[in-house]
């Protein structure tokens, strides 16, 4: 078996990878719907009718995207960096905390006001958490996959103690809780009756704005180089920690909106739930987009119609609902095989 | 008798030709030379021979006996041995266990050391090659490390052995060693294949020659019976034009190293007392071993690490902080050692890689790449330094190495730099494009740039340069006038054996 | 302070490490075996929980123990493999595709779980492995107890030790793992098959892992929790590197992050009433971090691991 680089890549192939990817999920998750003695079939059109079946199911999924979209993009300007961050379910929580911090009626002021400060404090919540891995990397070459998914441990519990803590709200008949963000940060909901929130049109023009950054500034140039080669960055006269520290800012930074997308639309209060593993589908999402910031709004979309729609799924047909979770497992290790078979062909025979 | 006969080899890869009907054989006791330039099909022949391709058509037999295709086991237990150019050791083993990989089956409960000291030690004494089985391949010197790789192949009764470039690597002295070992070899009943480029050294080692060109054989000669012209015409297919020397007035300093000293990071050797004066219209070659500061003096000029103590002035000024922007944009020209990771991003387009050592400077400011300008510069290069590619937006991975390599000169050249630091710029490439990167090398040196040529091949230092120094263990000799040291003072100096103190010095 | 002294000397005490050890022993040598053979195996977390799942679930449905514990390796065998095709073959991104794993292999887990056990509020129980003592060894004073009145499970794990030890240094086979990390062009210099010796010690590497997470339903505990495995591979990542990869160093490394998660959940039972419980259940990630830090700068990775080896590329 040989690896031979390809010479060139249509366009159509790379742009058709994604949506294979998922086919081929489809195809193997299949298999566990039948161990479950379920017609697969029968269950694959519950799953879409859930998501996309109705006005409602539409906006359930989309709203359900939100999260993703920043999560994923995170991830994505990491990735391209080479940057493993793989602790933005932490990021995330930070987020919410900043939110909650500053939201349930520490300050009060106008709604426009309010939401960007809600979003601008998550922001730099993610970033300040993310700084520990980062500069353990930059100083010190402790690799930063272990650092950040260790870490994620770590916010949880905090929240956890928060919660059980200080911050847990009396009105919540002992569950564990915070108070409820005040009126003038919750993000509004944009389509009447749903629950889909102006988060989505932040994490739409946040995808946009990284899609000019990598695409036409200096900033993108030097993480899209330290990304494939770090030699030859340097030599560039790029500096590697200036740049991973960029990244990690931006990708800290994003995750921590996701937290307040979720705590301050969607919830309205921090609870330990408020993240089913957003920060770890928004690894999915990056990779099924090639890591393009465009692209991740809608692999976003695609996989959080699969969650949903496993949901709905769920209560009809006796599936349990992980069945979401190993399709989008499967999509994220045939999208990496699919996209070098867009760049490489296997030769057999030496 | 024939030891090893290789019969009609054909092997293309898509439509590039790599052997082209290649018959050869190698007798008993015998030194052949097989010579060829790079991308000639050398290497692709020893591919095939080792099992790592699969010829087209054709096949090998050792002493009389079809060669299994495909296998390396059965190469190596036919008792051919392989010295790699790029040797294939384990810098954090030891060389004994090294040298006992895969001599063992891998079902073996237990590693029989002891005795692998015994036969170690033996072979060691009969072929006078001296190493010491504990030492960690890290801490060995380039030379011991490729006395390891010539004992792993004895180790497993080779009595074919097959050296790739072996001298590439060595001073003149160490391969006058080399050769005396190799002699010595033939003596006891081995039969070896000598591949080089380098000509003098074949007509001095070998007793018959195959030359390759374009994956053909084109020739055959007695050594006694060649020259080195026609050895030369023979390789390349017509005559070979090196760039003419011409001594020129030399100006004002460019770079001046004043007591340099940079401290070792991992892998590394540290510099001491680094004293170099570098001036216009001067080519200064720097011989030595890989490995004894070259890397550090270059990062140096190249920007990417400053030193640690002592003094660094770039055309007239003393600088102390400075980075690789800073330099190119101040008229320092940088041609990296490693062409392909060091000098250019392959995952990234040829108008990106144009743009890499100037992308602030280049920038809208300095924060919005100005494609259109960058683009149309590459354009412009690509024409004249006549870069074979599909345009500027092609991948950079896509390119041979020469044109990887004109496509760094042309970057760096176009800005008529005052300071060029060359480090190997032509390692690896075909006869071609070496000549044409010397030329450019040269040509910029009329134009008034001053040189450092960082190199490993002693002829490639003595055809360019106007003085000669020779780095050791971290510490400069020289320069000398290159017409008033030879290759035997520069060799000694090389491995540290002879102090300057006999020469005129400047 | 002499309260802790005091502690330090009980038998309870070492048993609890050792207890707490025995998994993160198993997981770190496989590990380390993958990491030896130059493959990061970020399906470490997932694959200890496909274990704990599979194996109690053997026993559940009415198998016997040890088949429970070859079940969990093959389970886990059969990630490492699905990881090999991808990052040893195909050459993916070790750290994508490691995630992708622990993605896949957990989902699975909770899916076949839920699957199978549908209502229940209680998780179902196993009779798991029972603790036997060693003649002679278990009657050192505090120590043996401890170490020797244990499960058949921690007994494999303290051989393990030894025998990985045996084969990386002393044996052909460990010879070439070893050099797959550092330099595999050597190896197939040698004819040796690369993808080969990366993809089996992968698969050795993934079965132990799984076994380490068996041992927390089948010896530990006697049931499958979701979330059980709770950064328990990650913290055997951090491990490997405190161990600078080497199998003695690795066992020792577990015990001391054993002894100090052992002290940590006493010292939760004293100090809640003044400290949140929360506080002393983030000292095992902090430590695992700390530990890091303090290798970090002079950790010897094996040079050729996170790096693809196609064949043929040079030479």
């Amino acid at each position: 078996m040989r690896i031979k680089t390809r010479r060139n890549t249509p366009v159509w192939l790379i742009a058709v990878l994604p949506l294979l990817s998922i086919g081929v999920a489809f195809i193997i998750g299949a298999f566990f719907i039948l161990w479950a003695g379920e017609s697969p079939i029968r269950a694959y059109l519950a799953l879409i009718k859930g998501s996309l079946g109705s006005t409602f199911a539409i906006t359930e999924s989309l709203s359900r995207a939100t999260p993703l979209i920043f999560t994923g993009l995170a991830a994505a300007v990491a990735f391209r960096a080479k940057f493993w961050n793989i602790g933005a379910e932490g990021q995330l929580y930070c987020g919410a905390m900043a939110a909650t911090l500053i939201g349930t009626g520490m300050i009060d002021l106008p709604a426009p006001i309010m939401i960007p400060m809600l979003f601008i404090a998550g922001a730099i919540a993610g970033c300040l958490i993310l700084l520990v891995p980062v500069v353990l990397k930059t100083h010190m070459k402790v690799d930063e996959v272990v650092t950040t998914l260790l870490l994620n441990f770590v916010i949880l519990l905090f929240v956890n103690m928060l919660l059980e803590g200080p911050w847990k709200d009396p009105m919540a008949m002992g569950w564990p809780q915070a108070a409820r963000i005040i009126d003038n940060g919750v993000l509004p909901t944009i389509v009447a009756k749903s629950r889909l929130h102006l988060g989505i049109i932040v994490a739409l023009l946040m995808s946009i704005l990284m899609w000019a950054i990598l695409r036409f500034t200096v900033w993108g140039y030097e993480i899209r180089a330290v990304g494939h080669n770090q030699q030859a960055s340097t030599f560039y006269g790029i500096s590697i920690n200036k740049s991973v520290l960029m990244v990690a800012l931006f990708s800290g930074g994003l995750a921590g909106m996701a937290g307040v997308s979720e705590v301050a639309g969607l919830k309205g209060y921090l609870t330990l739930t408020l993240s089913p593993g957003f920060g770890y589908t928004g690894i999915a999402v990056a990779m099924l987009a090639q890591l393009h910031p465009i692209g991740v709004i809608i692999s976003a979309i695609f996989l959080a119609a699969i969650y949903v729609g496993a949901d709905a799924m769920s209560r009809t047909i006796d599936i349990p609902n992980y069945i979401a979770d190993i399709l989008v497992a499967i999509s994220l290790l045939s999208v990496l095989v699919g996209a070098m078979l867009t760049r490489y062909r296997i030769v057999w025979g030496k | 008798m024939k030891k090893l006969q290789f019969s009609e080899i054909c092997k293309s890869f898509g439509s590039v030709v790599a052997n082209d009907n290649i018959s050869l054989s190698l007798g008993e006791g015998e030194i052949l030379s097989l010579l060829g330039e790079n991308g000639a099909g050398k290497t692709t022949l020893m591919n095939i021979l080792f099992g790592h391709y699969v010829s087209d058509n054709g096949f090998i037999e050792v002493g009389g006996q079809k060669l299994t295709p495909g296998s390396t086991k059965a190469s190596l237990d036919a008792g051919i041995g392989m010295v790699h150019q790029h040797f294939t050791l384990a810098d954090n083993l030891t060389v004994l266990e090294n040298i006992i990989l895969g001599t063992e089956p891998l079902t073996r409960l237990w590693s029989q050391k002891k005795q692998a000291y015994k036969k170690l030690q033996e072979l060691s004494k009969r072929f006078g090659l001296v190493i010491n089985p504990d030492a960690r391949v890290a801490d060995l010197t380039v030379g011991e490390k490729q006395r390891v790789e010539i004992i792993k192949a004895l180790y497993r009764d080779a009595s074919i052995l097959i050296l790739d470039e072996p001298t590439a690597v060595l001073t003149p002295q160490e391969s006058e060693q080399l050769f005396k070992v190799l002699k010595e070899m033939v003596k006891a009943g081995l039969s070896i294949m000598f591949i080089s480029h380098k000509l003098n050294e074949i007509l001095e080692i070998s007793d018959r020659i195959i030359v390759l060109r374009h994956g053909k054989v084109v020739g055959e000669v007695a050594t006694k019976n060649a020259s080195k012209e026609s050895l030369a015409e023979m390789m390349v297919g017509r005559k070979v034009t090196r760039p003419a020397y011409k001594k020129l007035k030399k100006g004002k300093a460019v770079v001046e190293l004043n007591d340099v000293c940079l401290k070792a990071n991992e892998g590394s050797t540290s510099l001491n007392n680094i004293h170099l004066k570098i001036h216009e219209k001067e080519i200064i070659g720097l011989a030595g071993v890989a490995g004894n500061g070259q890397a550090g003096l270059a990062s140096i000029l190249q920007g990417l690490a400053s030193p640690s103590s002592g003094d660094f002035r770039l055309f007239g000024e003393s600088l102390n902080k400075y980075n690789p922007t800073f330099l190119t944009k101040s008229g320092v020209a940088r041609i990296p050692e490693d062409r392909s990771k060091e000098g250019v991003i392959g995952e990234m387009e040829i108008w990106e890689n144009f743009l890499g050592e100037e992308l602030r400077t280049k920038s809208k400011s300095g924060f919005f790449i100005d494609k259109k300008q960058a683009v149309s510069n590459a354009e412009k290069l690509i024409q004249e330094y006549d870069i074979r590619c599909e345009g500027p937006f092609a991948s950079t991975r896509l390119l041979s190495g020469g044109n990887i390599q004109k496509l760094i000169l042309a970057r760096s050249l176009s800005n008529n730099p005052r300071f060029i630091i060359a480090n190997k710029p032509a390692r690896g490439l075909d006869e071609g494009a070496i000549s044409f990167v010397q030329q450019q090398i040269v040509n910029a040196k009329s134009k008034g740039a001053g040189v450092l040529l960082i190199s490993e091949d002693l002829d490639e230092i003595f055809e360019l340069s106007d003085r000669i120094a020779v780095i050791f263990g971290g510490r400069i000799q020289g320069p000398f006038d290159s017409n008033k040291v030879n290759k035997n003072q520069v060799g000694l100096m090389m491995s540290g054996e002879m102090k300057s103190d006999s020469i005129y010095e400047n | 302070m002499m309260e802790l002294f005091e502690m330090m000397l009980t038998t309870s005490l070492w048993a609890a490490v050792i207890r707490i050890a025995t998994p993160l022993i198993f997981a770190t040598l496989g590990e380390l075996i993958c990491e030896r053979a130059g493959v990061l195996n970020l399906g470490i977390e997932g694959i200890m929980t496909i274990g704990a799942m599979a194996g109690w679930l053997w026993v559940y449905q009415g198998g016997d123990l040890w088949g429970g514990i070859v079940f969990a390796a093959i389970v886990g065998m059969i990630f490492g493999f699905i990881h090999s095709m991808l990052v040893v073959y195909l050459g993916l991104s070790q750290h994508v595709s490691g995630i992708g794993i622990t993605l896949l292999a957990s989902s699975i887990s909770y899916y076949a779980y839920t699957l199978l056990i549908p209502f229940s509020t209680t998780p179902p129980k196993i009779v798991p492995f029972s603790a036997f003592e060693v003649p002679i060894l278990s009657s050192i004073p505090v120590l043996g107890q401890a170490l020797f009145h244990q499960s058949a499970l921690t007994y494999l794990s303290y051989i393990l030790v030894i025998i990985t030890f045996f084969v990386l240094y002393k044996m052909p086979i460990g010879l070439t793992i070893r050099m797959a990390g550092e330099n595999p062009v050597a190896n197939e210099a040698q004819g040796i098959n690369v993808l080969l010796i990366r993809t089996g010690a992968v698969m050795v590497g993934s079965a132990l892992m799984a076994i380490g997470g068996a041992f927390l339903t089948m010896s530990a505990f006697d049931a499958f929790y979701f979330g059980m495995i709770n950064g328990r591979g990650w913290i055997c990542i951090a491990l490997v590197i405190f161990a600078s990869w080497r199998p003695g160093k690795a066992f020792l490394g577990a015990i001391l992050f054993a002894l100090f998660e052992a002290l940590q959940v006493r010292a939760q039972l004293i100090g809640a009433d003044v400290i949140p419980y929360q506080i002393f259940s983030m000292m095992p990630y902090f430590l695992s971090i700390l530990a890091m830090m303090l290798v970090a700068r002079k950790a010897a990775y094996p040079k050729a691991l996170l790096i693809p080896f196609r064949q043929g590329d040079r030479i």
